[in-house]
């Protein structure tokens, strides 16, 4: 087995990103980010929008590619290797802000895909795999639906159970209830919270301060490409030390 | 009544109002709904009537059908007799008589295997496309060139009329696809050398006429071969016409890569899939079923310019034709050869237009995101 499974289990973080930068061109969207997350942690990512939160949380299972530092997920250096790369997502379950499902297929076969292809199971287990988490969900009565056909927050609810199929350790979120309507949001929130009491390690990017309130350990704020504060949400919400964290927090919670 | 209002009860769904059916009221409402919609209609039945209808009287009603020779034709209308008569050589060509039976086996070999693709009932899609891709090549060229099996030998210099313009197009269509579809993903790479030759190889193919390139595939191209290596002529028409639609069909292909979302690729990756399957399970099934218009019209393109193998000798449908006009018992029938042929063309081209659409309404899968 490779270096991946060896160092998986005991005290190692589940991410550990030193030093990391990232520019776009010219453009410096990430800057000295040092990050760890622990096992078992939840942690909320917030800021205005251009500050480099949904980038940030693209670096760790390499949508975007950073150009300085590093990142370990669960124990393994990221490189440009594409097999590294490629163990590296399998562990990283990752939900889109536009769900990303596959429109050609069904619900189930978004679920059994990556399990068939990557996985390498067969047929039956995968099935069974992924109408257990249908059900958790609560929308294996949509199974042979396609995903046109559902709501926006049945897909997204079907988008993390896809991504709960492949049992990644830690999952990664981004925006995933900014492209809802407002009556949807509730029912894709209630499924993360479940999640949270299960104890995944998670990282979601959000502008849902209710939901940081009642999970989050950690409350992350960033800016410019920088990380501003850090801070659990008691202290975040109440006790903000940043001129700019305060800004944000009157903008998003002031009316 | 402005201001406060409320609803007790919710009201019920009700049928729409006028959902009028029948011929009668559909010719009313749709052409005669007004005085100027009305004559709009009559005046366009008209013309219709008039243009077509010295056709009709000159393609079937005067039309003579039956006999064997030219003392059949009346010259009144159409002399369909033309075409009866040298009915064999327009669809086996040159092919030696006692061997024709070996045609008609791949002809129906051919549409049994379409008819098992095609109608979504029948079971075993998976073991109809194994035959179709691996047995029924070895099969049709086993039995066409001969050679093996006590079949005895027959020269691609004898093949001609429908069966060889199905064959071109059959062979054409099947290869350009899929070499298309890799010149496609290869224009789009990250690796700039194979970017490099996608593009060059796209633009030459593309930049050049198909007359050229079989010119080229006849003349010039045993100029650069050794002399004891000969090629087989309609082999090299082959690979010319193969090559040149690869071109066409890469850009359409291309067009549908492009309209996926990159979010699509993006789901794949953070799932693990590698490059080949994240194309081949995700994004290649939908830009293939989002240009199903464009590839079919490249088919169709394709399978009429089939015709210009004539340039370069080879006796296609339309070729053959060509040559029973200048046979002496058969002076003067250019028209009717050449409806004929237009007739043939037509039903092939119009079939596959009519199946694209039907493929397209079947895998329609909702709205995409």
């Amino acid at each position: 087995m490779s270096q991946a499974t060896a160092t998986s289990h005991g005290d190692t973080p589940m991410i550990e990103m030193k030093g990391l930068n990232k520019w776009y061109g010219d453009f410096h969207v990430l800057r000295d980010i040092d990050l760890t997350v622990k096992r078992g942690e939840r942690i909320v990512v917030c800021g205005p929008s251009g500050s480099g939160k949904s980038t940030l949380i693209r670096c760790i299972n390499h949508l975007e590619s950073h150009q300085q530092g590093e990142i370990v997920v669960n124990g393994v250096p990221m490189t440009q290797d594409v097999k590294r790369i490629e163990q590296i997502r399998r562990n990283v379950g990752m939900v889109f802000q536009h769900f990303n499902l596959f429109p050609h297929l069904s619900v189930l076969e978004n679920c059994c895909l990556s399990q068939i292809w990557v996985q390498k199971k067969p047929r039956a287990e995968v099935e069974k795999t992924a109408m257990e988490y249908l059900e958790r969900v609560q929308i294996a009565d949509q199974a042979y639906k396609y995903p046109g056909q559902l709501s926006g927050g049945q897909q997204q609810r079907v988008a993390i159970a896809r991504a709960l199929c492949m049992r990644p350790e830690v999952m990664l979120f981004d925006e995933p209830t900014s492209a809802l309507d407002p009556e949807m949001i509730k029912e894709v929130l209630d499924v993360m919270v479940e999640l949270a009491r299960e104890g995944m390690t998670m990282l979601c990017v959000t502008h849902e301060m209710g939901f940081a309130k009642t999970v989050a350990d950690r409350v992350i704020f960033m800016d410019q490409g920088q990380i501003i504060e850090e801070a659990p949400p008691e202290t975040f919400f109440n006790n903000p030390r940043s001129e700019r964290t305060k800004l944000f927090l009157s903008q998003i919670l002031g009316h | 009544m402005a201001g406060e209002s409320m609803r007790d009860e919710m009201i019920e769904a009700r049928r729409p109002p006028n959902a009028h059916r029948g011929v009668l009221k559909w010719l009313q409402r749709n052409l005669f709904n007004g005085p100027i919609n009305s004559v709009v209609s009559v005046i366009t039945i008209g013309v219709l009537i008039w243009a077509l209808w010295p056709f009709v009287q000159w393609a079937l009603i005067q039309a003579d059908w039956l006999g064997d020779s030219r003392q059949a034709c009346s010259g009144e209308g159409a002399c369909w007799v033309f075409i009866s008569a040298r009915f064999e050589s327009i669809i086996y060509g040159f092919y030696p008589e006692a061997a024709r039976w070996r045609v008609d086996i791949v002809f129906a070999l051919m549409a049994g295997l379409l008819a098992w693709l095609a109608i979504p009932k029948v079971p075993g899609k998976r073991w109809a496309a194994i035959i179709a891709v691996i047995g029924f090549p070895i099969a049709a060229y086993i039995l066409l060139l001969g050679g093996h099996f006590g079949l005895m030998h027959v020269s691609t210099r004898n093949w001609g009329g429908l069966m060889l313009t199905l064959t071109v197009a059959t062979i054409g269509i099947v290869g350009s696809l899929p070499i298309g579809i890799v010149l496609a993903l290869g224009r789009r790479s990250k690796m700039p050398l194979v970017r490099a030759v996608s593009v060059v190889f796209i633009e030459f193919w593309r930049g050049v006429p198909l007359i050229t390139v079989l010119f080229m595939a006849s003349v010039m191209l045993p100029l650069f071969v050794p002399t004891e290596v000969e090629f087989d002529k309609l082999l090299r028409a082959l690979v010319g016409i193969m090559l040149f639609w690869s071109a066409y069909m890469a850009e359409v292909v291309r067009g549908g890569l492009q309209a996926i979302p990159g979010g699509q690729e993006e789901a794949g990756k953070a799932l693990g899939l590698n490059y080949w399957q994240r194309m081949g399970l995700i994004v290649l099934p939908q830009a293939l079923k989002l240009v199903i218009p464009g590839i079919v019209n490249t088919f169709i393109a394709l399978f009429k310019d089939t015709s210009l193998v004539l340039i370069i000798g080879l006796f296609d449908l339309l070729a053959i034709i060509r040559a029973g006009l200048t046979d002496s018992d058969w002076l003067g029938f250019a028209t009717e050869g050449y409806v004929f042929a237009a007739l043939v063309f037509w039903v092939f081209c119009f079939s596959m237009s009519r199946y694209s659409q039907y493929i397209e309404k079947r895998l329609q899968t909702g709205h995409t995101n």
